[in-house]
């Protein structure tokens, strides 16, 4: 197609190839024809969480992948797996070699749990014990500890909940799921009986959405709990239309969970409230987590009373995200996202995604901050004659790094369908190398 | 297989599933939107969150007909990708019956 604007086109490098990097690709190619698209990604493999974040026995919301393989087959994108910016090549590098870069990074480290104990072996964040069942190679190694009766999961968002619901899942259950092999054998050894899900504060307050609450009244062999004086009669007040209807919901779960009984499952989550953790005890490993029971004053949660153990083997925090300075960028007050305005950092820097607005929304709101941000990139930017693809490649040629293609890829994809356990939809690689044997050299 | 937007939409167009959507199928008319079947990857995001719960999947019983209106309409009206304003009195309209014959407006949203 001839080029109707002026001038030579951009070349753009957009780096995290999660659900932000591939919609902004989309956007960039439809406002920007002709541009160069070049999609980095750390692993040889695409899609960021939604490959290692989304639990594996939600296969439905995985479909989004076909969404994004759509993307990357029907424009001209080229996907570079297995190149690490601040490991294989460096943020300046890439922007000395590519007109305008877009951050696409994600926030993938947990928020830390600081109290006494938390280096205690079988103490995990969320990150790194979802990535564990994801299949995720930085993870791959972890081998929780599933070995004593009791779980422990601090807080009141769906991470909590999907990480409860693969501890509680049986075998049979798990089949249909991408689970990783490894996650596969633990889970049918483990012994974990009780899972607590702890929260600060009420079940009002919890972010959990009701479809994933409601999800834990439904499993094989687990049963969902709660404390019925710790379920609110009624939503009180300051709640939107909106915010009550969904909070009722949810209450209405608590309730189901309240009446429940214990006796004759395998396995019970145990939802307990309005409880702080002070310290984690054990010697060498955790064996329980002490707790503060707390009131919730004029908005501000106030400790009063006895502090009580829970006991467990295993602790899993799933209380927020924090981002990492990528090229030592500047991190917003937050913590969670980098500084930007409205998705731009500086002339020819850009961010989408969790890295721009923290870990919030559902895999389809990245799809407006990259149509927001390629929008901003075609009022903003043009082309300044660097060199693109053709600088990157001698760079990663000159140090020996191994990338990845989108064909590549599909082979790695055909590779783990073939192996698929039956009724599963594919067997995950989980290391490196292994992948990087199947790719192209 | 698709997902469809029925008749309890009208006239409250929270526009939740918009959020959700990752291939952006809907399609907006004057006070409803429905999906094009065509698009809609099945992935469930937006049925969970709509808060007039107006969205079905296409197996549901009745589910049928709605797939056919959304079909029509989706191919009348105006894609929708982020959005709006919500209709102040939506609240009002939640959940009440008969709306497809009563107050269903078949002009696309004003562009
Ligand atoms: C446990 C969990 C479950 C979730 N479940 C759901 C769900 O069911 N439904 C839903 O709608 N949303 C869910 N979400 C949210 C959803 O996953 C996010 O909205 C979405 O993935 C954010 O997209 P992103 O592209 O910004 O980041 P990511 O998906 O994190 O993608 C970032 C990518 O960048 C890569 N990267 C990072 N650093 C570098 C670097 N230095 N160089 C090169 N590449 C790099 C990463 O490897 C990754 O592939 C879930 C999130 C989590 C954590």
């Amino acid at each position: 197609m001839p080029q109707l604007d002026s001038g030579p086109s951009m070349n753009i490098a957009i780096v995290g190839a999660g659900p932000a990097g591939f919609y902004t690709a989309e956007a960039l190619a439809a406002l920007c024809p002709g541009c160069e698209l070049d999609l980095i990604e750390r692993l040889p493999t695409p899609y960021g969480l939604i490959r290692s974040g989304v639990a594996p026995d939600h296969q439905t919301t995985k479909t989004i992948q076909q969404t994004f393989e759509r993307i990357a087959q029907s424009i001209n994108l080229r996907f570079i797996g297995n190149v690490e910016i601040d490991r294989d090549i460096s943020l300046a590098e890439l922007r000395d070699a590519y007109d305008v870069v877009v951050l696409s990074c994600g926030a993938p480290h947990d928020a830390p749990l600081d109290i006494p104990g938390h280096k205690l072996r079988g103490v995990y964040g969320a990150t790194a014990f979802v990535g564990w069942y994801n299949g995720h190679p930085d993870y791959a190694e972890l081998a929780p500890l599933l070995d004593s009766p009791g779980a422990v999961i601090i807080g009141n968002g769906n991470v909590a909940i999907d990480v409860a619901r693969i501890l509680a899942k049986s075998v049979a259950e798990l089949a249909s799921s991408d689970i990783a092999a490894h996650a596969m054998r633990a889970i049918a050894a483990s012994r974990i009986g009780d899972i607590h899900i702890m929260g600060r504060r009420g079940p009002i307050e919890a972010k959990f959405t009701n479809v994933e609450l409601r999800e834990l009244g439904e499993l094989e062999e687990a049963v969902a709990l709660a404390q019925p004086d710790q379920i609110p009669g009624a939503l009180g007040d300051g709640l939107s239309p909106r915010e009550r209807r969904e909070k009722a919901k949810n209450l209405e779960c608590f309730r189901l969970f309240a009446a429940a009984d214990a006796a004759a499952h395998r396995r019970r989550i145990r939802f307990q409230f309005y409880a702080r953790p002070v310290a984690i005890l054990g010697a060498e490993r955790v064996q329980a987590v002490r707790f503060e029971p707390v009131r919730i004053d004029a908005g501000r949660v106030a400790g009063h009373g006895q502090t009580f153990d829970v006991p467990c083997g295993l602790l899993v925090s799933a209380i927020g995200y924090r981002i990492r300075a990528l090229g030592g960028l500047p991190v917003a007050e937050t913590g969670d996202r980098l500084a930007n305005a409205a998705g731009k950092i500086t002339a020819g820097l850009y961010v989408v995604g969790w890295a721009k607005r923290g870990p919030s929304g559902k895999i389809g709101t990245n799809r407006g901050d990259g149509e927001d941000v390629a929008q901003r990139i075609k009022a903003e930017e043009s082309a300044a004659g660097k060199p693109g693809f053709a600088a990157l490649e001698a760079m990663l040629r000159r140090r020996g790094v191994h990338w990845s293609s989108f064909t590549d890829w599909k082979t790695i994809e055909a590779a783990e369908i073939a192996a698929a356990p039956a009724g599963a939809p594919r067997r995950k690689l989980v290391r490196v190398d292994e992948m990087l044997a199947l790719c192209a050299k | 297989m698709a997902f469809a937007v029925t008749a309890l939409c009208i006239r409250c167009k929270f526009q939740d599933c918009l959020q959700s959507c990752p291939v952006s199928c809907f399609y907006e008319g004057e006070n409803m939107l429905v999906i094009k079947p065509e698009d809609c990857i099945d992935c469930g995001a937006c049925e969970p969150v709509c808060p007039a719960e107006a969205i079905v999947r296409d197996n549901a019983p009745g589910a049928e007909e709605w797939v056919e209106f959304n079909r029509k309409y989706a191919a009348l009206w105006p894609n929708i990708r982020k959005s709006g304003a919500v209709p102040e009195d939506a609240e009002e309209w939640v959940g009440v019956e008969g709306k497809l014959e009563t107050q269903f407006n078949p002009a696309p949203a004003p562009r």
